[in-house]
């Protein structure tokens, strides 16, 4: 959709483009070649290009090293490439509807809402659901986010005589303390399961299977399409909503729209990775200090650079502590907030 | 003939009638200023014209009444220019331009060679062209103001409604924006609202005045009927002196009442 005609400097943004579909390139191959054990490095991408049909290349990959790549890594690559991108272009529109750069996609209670679902379940005998056929833990985890946001959106939106969006923010603030409390309570009286749920806080994409990424794809897919296709109208919503509205954008649709279709893909890759932090914030104002601030190129780009940079970032996750692993969570803010400040600094001076 | 009517439009803000049955009828081309003083309903009549606050009545661009539910219909129809627009300073001034195409672009389509042709004409009639790529951060404060009406005129409206479009600017550019709008609706007929505090160029550049207090009109007519120094009294509760010049400018002088 990205045409001459709807983008001024085109063939700069193609340049980004280009470029970041590279970079998670690369970052999906070198994330299926690094990990504590398997196949030498080298061997795996010719692995992967014997496995194509019509190629035969002798990579000495056995069979049992290939399920270890292929059943174990790769859905990891592949989860962590659907999650980065989720949780980049979900934080940015939100930082779009809400016209604040300080918003992350777990701004309406997506976070608390899906911890205390998750906590509910690790609380009431996460033993017990072992040969449950569906694992109620994300299932949880999905309906305590979608949950927590609609309560938001309906008390907000009651409450706020106003278009503006500051008391959604406020009901967001409300709705994440009454169910971080409620979760606190729950912990109080089951400190036995505090690890457990501490390590999902954090998020963690090592248990992450082939179910998993079937599982989130077409909440992922519907989300990020809806998002995408708003991209021109959250430029509109740049000048404001009382401007947006004299320029003809019915702005309370939008914002309803746009939020609940970033809580829905949130609230999936919440279910399967836990509580991943940063992403949403970092990746879209990276994007904005590289690319400018235009969402028309701001939400394609988060969704390919948020994915390769959460598939570089599990990398250390897996064997810094080895055999131990480091939440994923813990990485991204390591790695994440200097890469950033650096950015902020370069760009603010060579302005 | 009629270029826009308004009808019994009132509004209200929490049981308090800001707006008291407002009537006028303009016809196309003509320049109407509200004045009166802080508080007494101007921003909301072009508010309501701009379909940003719920308003009984109606308002009738060329005798058609406009539906209450289709902005983009009145987008297309009504520029509205904010007493202050919030300006993205990272946005270029292509960009904020072309949003003044918004009303007609579909809502998941983007903007055609037509949209953009429209804006590159702007940016060439407001003497903008030349900045075409600067992000709106780098503007002052006069080249901001033609830029908001820049991307009014993109709308390609028959009406204009200007919130105090000179607050903000010093005494050059105030003449500069006027001038620009009042040639704009001589060369396009464009029917110009205005709501202003400077009673003096109020009367310079409009066709016809209205005085509103309190909600509702309290006298209407040419600079000449309306800017005496006993009703400016009566209303804002000023002690003015006013100058007629030869020229018919009519001039409004606050009067020191300490003595000096």
């Amino acid at each position: 959709m990205m045409t001459s005609a709807t983008q001024p400097s085109a063939r700069h943004n193609r340049y980004w483009f280009a470029l970041s579909g590279l970079l998670l390139l690369v970052a999906m191959i070198v994330g299926t070649m690094i990990g504590p054990a398997g196949p030498a490095w080298w061997r795996i991408p010719l692995e992967f290009l014997n496995r194509l049909p019509f190629v035969r290349i002798d990579s000495g990959v056995s069979s049992a090293e290939w399920n270890l790549v292929w059943l174990i890594r790769t859905p990891r690559v592949v989860l962590a490439a659907i999650v980065g991108s989720m949780l980049s272009v979900s934080g940015a529109s939100y930082q779009g509807v809400f016209r604040n750069p300080l918003v992350d996609p777990y701004l309406l209670g997506v976070a608390a809402g899906a911890g205390l679902g998750a906590t509910l379940v690790f609380a009431f005998q996460r033993g017990a659901t072992e040969n449950w056929i569906i694992d109620p833990l994300p299932l949880a985890a999905f309906s305590g986010a979608l949950i927590a946001v609609l309560v938001t959106y309906v008390v907000g939106t009651a409450f706020g005589t106003t278009q503006s969006s500051t008391t959604l923010i406020l009901a967001g603030v409300a709705v994440t303390s009454l169910a971080t409390s409620i979760q606190a309570f729950i912990l109080q009286r089951n400190t036995d399961v505090v690890r457990q749920v501490y390590s999902w806080i954090l998020g963690r994409l090592s248990s992450a299977t082939w179910g998993d990424v079937r599982l989130v794809l077409p909440y992922v897919v519907l989300s990020t399409g809806v998002l995408l296709m708003h991209r021109r109208l959250l430029d509109v919503l740049r000048v404001g909503d009382d401007e947006a509205s004299a320029l003809g954008t019915n702005v309370r649709r939008v914002r309803l729209v746009v939020v609940l279709a970033a809580t829905l893909g949130t609230s999936a890759v919440v279910a399967v990775s836990g509580l991943i932090g940063f992403v949403g914030i970092i990746v879209p104002h990276a994007v904005r200090l590289l690319a400018g601030a235009s969402y028309r190129v701001v939400l394609p780009l988060s969704v390919l650079l948020g994915a390769a940079f959460l598939v570089f970032a599990d990398i250390p996750s897996r064997v810094l502590a080895n055999p131990a692993e480091t939440p994923i969570g813990v990485v991204t803010a390591f790695f994440g907030a200097p890469f950033f400040l650096y950015l902020l600094r370069t760009r603010n001076t060579a302005k | 003939m009629t270029a826009l009517g308004f009808c019994d439009v009132r509004v209200s803000y929490d049981g308090n009638e800001a707006v008291q049955g407002f009537n006028d009828l303009l016809h196309s081309g003509e320049w109407l200023c509200l004045i009166g003083p802080n508080g007494a309903g101007k921003s909301s009549v072009l508010r309501a014209a701009a379909g940003l606050v719920q308003y009984t009545g109606s308002i009738a661009i060329d005798q058609r009444e406009i539906p209450a539910t289709s902005a983009r219909w009145r987008a297309q129809h009504i520029a509205y220019v904010p007493q202050s627009p919030l300006i993205p300073h990272d946005m270029n001034v292509r960009d904020y331009v072309l949003l003044g195409r918004n009303p007609y672009v579909r809502h998941f389509s983007w903007e055609t060679k037509h949209d953009r042709k429209v804006m590159s004409e702007v940016l060439e009639r407001l003497d903008l062209a030349s900045f075409a790529q600067r992000p709106l951060g780098t503007l002052s404060g006069g080249e901001l103001q033609r830029l908001v009406i820049a991307r009014a005129l993109a709308q390609e409206a028959p009406v204009l409604l200007l919130d105090e479009p000179t607050s903000a600017l010093d005494i050059g550019h105030q003449q500069q924006a006027l001038e620009l709008v009042d040639s704009l609706r001589r060369e396009q007929g464009l029917t110009v609202v205005s709501a202003m505090h400077d009673l003096t160029l109020a009367g310079m550049y409009a066709d016809r005045l209205v005085l509103m207090h309190q909600g509702a009109r309290v006298a209407e007519g040419s600079a000449k009927e309306v800017l005496q120094p006993n009703i400016l009294s009566e209303f804002y509760g000023v002690s003015a002196r006013v100058h007629h010049e030869e020229d018919g400018t009519v001039v409004v002088i606050p009067q020191r009442t300490t003595t000096r």
